[in-house]
C-alpha cells in the first residue's frame, strides 16, 4: 500500500488530531518568542544577567539577581508556611472526617483556588498589610528582633506579607492532590497496622508514607505556581530591587517586576531584559512543573488531571 | 477495656496513644486554619464591596477623580469581549483536541500532548502575556482587546483539553459499540453519537476553564493594557475588570480604593460563582 486511501474517518482523525498538536504549537510559540524577546538582553549582558544586582534603567544596566532571589525565598517561606497546614489538613479530610464533611471542605478549598489572584492581592495590600504594621510585626521585632530575619522596620508591605498570601494561594493544590493521593491508597494499610497495635495517629502515618511520591508531587506543583504566581504578590511584596536578610522588607520577584514595569520600559534593552527575565522564569516553572507533573502520575496512576489540578 | 488496661500497664503506649491524640487535633486544627482565609476574605470582600454596589455600577463610566460614584461599565464589558476572543480561540481547539485525546489517544503522540498540555497549564500567566506581546502586540503595532483575547485563549486551552478528553472519556462503551453494530463509520459514531451524549459535560467544562480566565490580571497588563473610556474595537486597548481593580487598588483615592473593593466582591461572585455552579454540575454529571 503506497499511497494511504483518504478515507472519512482518516480526515476526521487527521482533523481532531491537528487540535491536538496545536499545543505543541503553542508551546513552542511561547518559548520563540521568549528567547527571540530577550535576544537583545542575553547579547548585551551574557550570563551575568543572572548574578547581577543592578537594576537602573538609566544607565541601562540591568541584573536580576535581587527577583531571581525574591521569587525562591518569596515561594520557599510560603511552602514553608502551606506544607504542614495543607498536609494535616489533607489528612483531617481524607482520614478523620466524615465521608459529608470532607466532601464539602474539599469543595470549599477548591474554590478557594478559583478565586483571582488580583482578589488576594487586594485583600494582602488593604486587609493584611495594615494588621502586619500594626500588630505582627512589631512583636517580632520587639521579640525576635535579635535575628536578622525579623529586624527592620513594620511596613507591612514586603516579604512577610507576599509569602502568607502566597501560602493561601497554595495551599488548596497540597490539599485536594494530598486528599485525593491519600484516599487512593489501600485501606488494608491502615487495619493492617491497627491490627499490629499502631495507634490511630501511627496508622495515618503508614498510609503516609504509601503516598510520599503523590504528596511530594503536590507540593512541587504548589511550588510551580507560587513562582509563577504575580498580581498578588506585585502588590503586596513592595517591589524593590534590593536583597535583605529581613522578611519584614519589601523585596521583588520575577513575576513581579514584569508586571510592574513592562509598560514603563521605553527602551529596547530594558524590554529585553524584562523578556529575559520572563525566559527564565519560563525555564524554571517547566522544570518545576515536569518534575511535579511526573510524580503525581506515577503515583495516582495517571488519575490526576490538569482540569482538576487548575 | 482490653485496650485500655494494656495503655495502663505500660507507660509507654500510653505516651503513644496521647501522642496519637495531639497529631490527630493538630491535623484537627490545620484543616480549620485552611478554611479560615477563605472566610476572611469572604468576609472583607462583602464588608468592603457591598457598600458601592449598585446598578449604576454596572451601568456608568468611571468617573473622573473626586467626583464620586460612577461605575465600571467599560470594564465590564471589555472582560466579556475579551473572555469571548479566548473562547472563540480556545474551545474549537481545546475541544476537538480532547475529543481526539479521549476516542484516539492511545499512542505516543497523545501522552505527548497530555504531558505538553499539563506543562502549558503550569507556565504562569504573566510569561504567557509576554508571549502574547511579542505574538500580536508588535506584529499590530501596538496593545490591543485581540492580544489580551490570545493571551486569555492560550491561559484556558489547558483546562479545555483536558477536561473535555474526561468527559468524552465518560461516555458509556456500549453506546459506540452500539452505533458502530448498526453500520456506522468511526467518525460519524464519534461525531453523532459520542460528542452529543457527552455535550453537556463538555460545555461545563469548558465555560469552567472561560470562567477561571475572567479574573486573570497579569497577561493583559501588557497585551490588551486597559482604556479610561468606552471601547469595543478590537484591534484598540480594551478595559478590563481585573486590571480595573489592580489600577484603582494602587490609586493613592480612597474613593477608588472602595471601588476596587467592589470590582473584586462583583469578579469574585464571577468567577467563583460560576465556578461553584459548574463543579456541581460537572460532579452531577460525571456521577451518572
Amino acid at each position: 500500500m503506497k499511497a494511504a486511501r483518504i478515507t472519512a474517518d482518516g480526515l476526521y482523525r487527521a482533523a481532531l488530531g491537528g487540535a491536538a498538536a496545536l499545543v505543541f504549537v503553542v508551546v513552542a510559540l511561547i518559548v520563540f518568542e521568549a528567547a527571540r524577546g530577550s535576544g537583545l538582553s542575553i547579547r548585551t549582558f551574557g550570563l551575568g544577567f543572572l548574578t547581577s544586582t543592578e537594576w537602573d534603567p538609566v544607565s541601562e544596566k540591568f541584573g536580576a539577581l535581587p527577583y531571581i532571589y525574591g521569587t525562591v525565598v518569596s515561594s520557599a517561606l510560603a511552602l514553608l508556611l502551606a506544607v504542614p497546614l495543607g498536609i494535616g489538613s489533607a489528612v483531617y479530610l481524607a482520614e478523620i472526617a466524615p465521608r459529608r464533611v470532607g466532601a464539602i471542605i474539599s469543595f470549599v478549598v477548591e474554590l478557594l483556588a478559583a478565586i483571582p489572584s488580583i482578589v488576594y492581592g487586594v485583600w494582602g495590600f488593604f486587609v493584611l498589610a495594615p494588621w502586619l504594621r500594626t500588630a505582627i510585626e512589631p512583636w517580632l521585632i520587639t521579640h525576635l528582633g535579635f535575628l536578622p530575619l525579623f529586624r527592620g522596620y513594620p511596613f507591612g508591605i514586603g516579604m512577610l506579607n507576599a509569602a502568607i498570601v502566597l501560602s493561601i494561594m497554595v495551599v488548596p493544590t497540597i490539599v485536594s492532590i494530598s486528599r485525593e493521593v491519600l484516599l487512593a491508597t489501600p485501606r488494608s494499610l491502615r487495619e493492617a497496622a491497627l491490627a499490629l497495635g499502631a495507634t490511630p495517629a501511627e496508622a495515618i502515618g503508614v498510609a503516609l508514607t504509601a503516598a510520599r511520591p503523590g504528596i511530594l508531587g503536590a507540593v512541587i506543583l504548589a511550588l510551580g505556581r507560587a513562582l509563577g504566581e504575580t498580581m498578588a504578590i506585585t502588590m503586596v511584596i513592595g517591589n524593590t530591587n534590593r536583597i535583605s536578610a529581613s522578611v519584614l522588607d519589601p523585596a521583588a520577584t520575577m513575576a513581579s517586576i514584569i508586571a510592574n514595569e513592562f509598560t514603563e520600559a521605553t527602551t529596547p534593552l530594558y524590554i529585553s531584559s524584562l523578556i529575559e527575565i520572563a525566559l527564565v522564569l519560563f525555564a524554571i516553572t517547566i522544570v518545576v512543573n515536569g518534575a511535579a507533573r511526573i510524580l503525581v502520575y506515577w503515583a495516582t496512576g495517571g488519575r490526576r488531571t490538569a482540569a482538576a489540578l487548575a | 477495656m482490653s485496650r485500655l488496661v494494656l495503655a495502663r500497664a505500660a507507660g509507654h503506649i500510653n505516651r503513644r496513644a496521647i501522642w496519637s491524640r495531639i497529631v490527630i487535633a493538630a491535623c484537627y486544627a490545620a484543616g480549620a486554619i485552611v478554611v479560615l482565609p477563605l472566610a476572611l476574605i469572604i468576609w472583607h470582600l462583602l464588608a468592603k464591596g457591598l457598600p458601592a454596589l449598585s446598578l449604576s455600577f454596572f451601568l456608568e463610566m468611571p468617573k473622573p477623580v473626586g467626583e464620586p460614584g460612577g461605575g465600571m461599565a467599560n470594564a465590564i464589558v471589555g472582560t466579556l469581549i475579551l473572555v469571548g476572543l479566548g473562547a472563540l480561540f480556545a474551545v474549537p481547539i481545546g475541544v476537538g483536541a480532547g475529543v481526539y485525546l479521549a476516542e484516539f489517544g492511545r499512542g505516543r503522540f497523545s501522552s505527548l500532548v497530555r504531558y505538553t498540555a499539563d506543562l502549558l497549564s503550569g507556565v504562569p500567566s504573566i510569561v504567557v502575556g509576554v508571549a502574547a506581546y511579542g505574538l500580536v502586540v508588535i506584529p499590530m503595532g501596538g496593545f490591543s482587546a485581540l492580544a489580551g483575547g490570545v493571551a486569555l485563549g492560550i491561559l484556558m486551552l489547558p483546562t479545555i483539553i483536558r477536561s473535555t478528553e474526561e468527559m468524552v472519556r465518560l461516555v458509556p462503551q456500549s453506546y459506540r459499540e452500539a452505533a458502530l453494530a448498526l453500520g456506522a463509520p468511526r467518525w460519524k459514531v464519534t461525531q453523532q453519537v459520542v460528542i452529543p451524549a457527552a455535550r453537556a459535560g463538555i460545555v461545563t467544562a469548558s465555560m469552567l476553564a472561560v470562567a477561571r480566565a475572567a479574573g486573570e490580571t497579569a497577561p493583559l497588563l501588557f497585551t490588551a493594557l486597559g482604556n479610561r473610556f468606552w471601547s469595543t474595537a478590537l484591534t484598540k486597548p480594551i478595559a478590563s475588570l481585573p486590571v480595573f481593580v489592580f489600577d484603582y487598588a494602587r490609586a493613592p483615592y480612597d474613593d477608588w480604593n472602595r471601588q476596587a473593593w467592589t470590582g473584586a466582591l462583583v469578579l469574585v461572585m464571577m468567577v467563583t460563582g460560576i465556578s461553584a455552579v459548574l463543579r456541581l454540575t460537572v460532579r452531577r454529571v460525571a456521577q451518572r
